[in-house]
């Protein structure tokens, strides 16, 4: 049988132009053996999820440094289940407060990385909580 | 409900499944292609290739948005090239477009190249074929950025545009073999750039260096600017000229016929060598031949002689 490759969807939602650590993530990623689409600057949660949808991606990882983060990532959570399609992994990196981490895991965000946060940390767990779809 | 049905019922997630075990090599996908293939045959395939940086995303989102404005549906495959190292990829030809990303009548899938050359992936033809299934009026392949002779995408589209930039080289640049040879309409994008009408006459002239057959089409020359949408509608009339030009012509069918064969050809290369190469690996020929050309006791050529002779070929 043939064997799936990971996809991942990087982008940066809402009005942040910050897009250095998204970059280093997708270049993680493309180094891992990972296929990134990626999606740029300024994505509303409506078009990550479609993306996500067209582009048949395992995991949607979003960069964050605004501090809407408690906003936008439940959003695209409930877009995900509305479409469906809640068994893509949705994880998220940035400027995020411990305070706000259990209330982001319990909106449905899978894991939630902070500053300083190493790329072989962030690629060895998505090796082990993403599984291609089947 | 197989995935092909619930394709032709409209289900974008399904489709977006079998276009990654297309991609991935599923041989469930064939199935699937099978149910789909009477489907097909109704979209308008229009390919851009060009070098990197070029502007060919930016140039598919402002055609996204003008096809959009006759209110047809809009397949676009853009491809990007896989690393040669990790096996990864970064496809981001979606940033130029993205913004249609929320509209239900435009479906836009990336794809990785790899290790396919020629500006394509190998499963370019078949996700093309399913955007056709889905009912998408106009299908638009982007080819990973080229360099002179990746000309694999004039098999696969009704027309083929060139997009080039100012400040690529000089004359002899255009009347070298390859993707220059391969232009129904070409552009010069970037318009606003120092030497941009240089470009436009260079090409034009290498154009009319040809001695056109009666009844040929002749490439035009274009500029565009694509961050501003400059020059999109003019392209889009030639874009039509030339649809209108390839049914009064005849020039269609041909096209059809070569698609065809190449479709047929590639499913059959690759059918053929999957089936020999699995046998010969599982039963211990492959090892035997490899070791047999470490020693010089074999050679690649009566190998595969005598691999196909123990077959059923003639």
């Amino acid at each position: 049988m043939a064997e799936r490759k990971l996809r991942v969807l990087v982008g940066k939602p809402g009005l942040d132009g910050h897009d250095r650590g998204a970059k280093i993530i997708a270049r993680a990623f493309r180094d891992a053996g990972f296929e990134v689409i990626y999606t740029g600057l300024h994505q509303t949660p409506e078009q990550i999820v479609s993306a996500s949808i067209q582009e048949d991606v395992d995991c949607i990882a979003l960069s964050i440094l605004s501090g809407a983060h408690n906003t936008l990532l439940p959003a695209v959570n409930e877009l995900l289940k509305e479409k469906g399609a809640d068994d893509i992994v949705l994880m998220v990196g940035g400027v995020i407060p411990e305070e706000d981490i259990p209330g982001l895991k319990a909106a449905g965000i899978r894991e939630v990385f902070t500053p300083g946060t190493s790329t072989e940390t962030i690629v060895a767990w998505v090796r082990d909580n993403v599984t291609p779809h089947a | 409900m197989t995935l092909a049905e619930r394709v032709l019922d409209g289900d974008v997630r399904a489709a977006a499944r079998l276009m990654r075990d297309i991609d991935d090599r599923f041989k469930s996908a064939v199935a699937e292609l099978k149910t789909l293939y009477p489907h097909t045959g109704n979209a308008y395939i229009l390919g851009l290739t060009g070098p990197p940086g070029a502007g060919k995303s930016t140039l598919v989102d402002q055609i996204i948005a003008a096809f959009r404005k006759k209110e047809l549906l809009v397949g676009v495959v853009a491809i990007d090239p896989t690393s040669p190292f990790s096996g990864g990829a970064i496809l981001g030809d979606r940033i130029r477009m993205n913004r249609h990303a929320e509209d239900a009548g435009v479906f836009i899938r990336s794809l990785a190249t790899r290790g396919c050359l020629g500006g394509m992936s190998r499963s370019t033809m078949d996700v093309v074929n399913v955007m056709d299934a889905m009912g998408m009026d106009v299908v638009i392949v982007e080819t990973v950025g080229v360099g002179q002779d990746e000309v694999d995408i004039v098999s696969t589209a009704h027309t083929t545009v060139v997009v080039m930039v100012p400040g690529m080289g000089d004359d002899i640049q255009a009347i070298k073999a390859g993707i220059l040879e391969i232009g129904d309409v070409f552009v010069v994008n970037k318009a606003d750039r120092d030497g941009a009408d240089r470009t436009a006459r260079e090409l034009a002239a290498m154009l009319e260096m040809k001695h056109p057959e009666p009844g040929a089409w002749l490439p035009h020359v274009l500029k565009t600017e694509g961050s501003r949408g400059i020059g999109v509608e003019e392209l889009m009339e030639e874009f039509e000229a030339h649809r209108a030009f390839l049914k009064s012509s005849g020039a269609l069918q041909r096209l059809i016929q070569e698609r065809n064969a190449k479709l047929f050809a590639d499913t059959l290369r690759e059918e053929l060598f999957d089936r020999v190469f699995g046998a010969i690996n599982e039963n211990g020929d492959y090892c035997r031949i490899t070791d047999g050309m470490r020693n010089r006791t074999t050679d690649p050529y009566t190998a595969v002689e005598e691999v196909l002779a123990a077959r059923a070929f003639p």
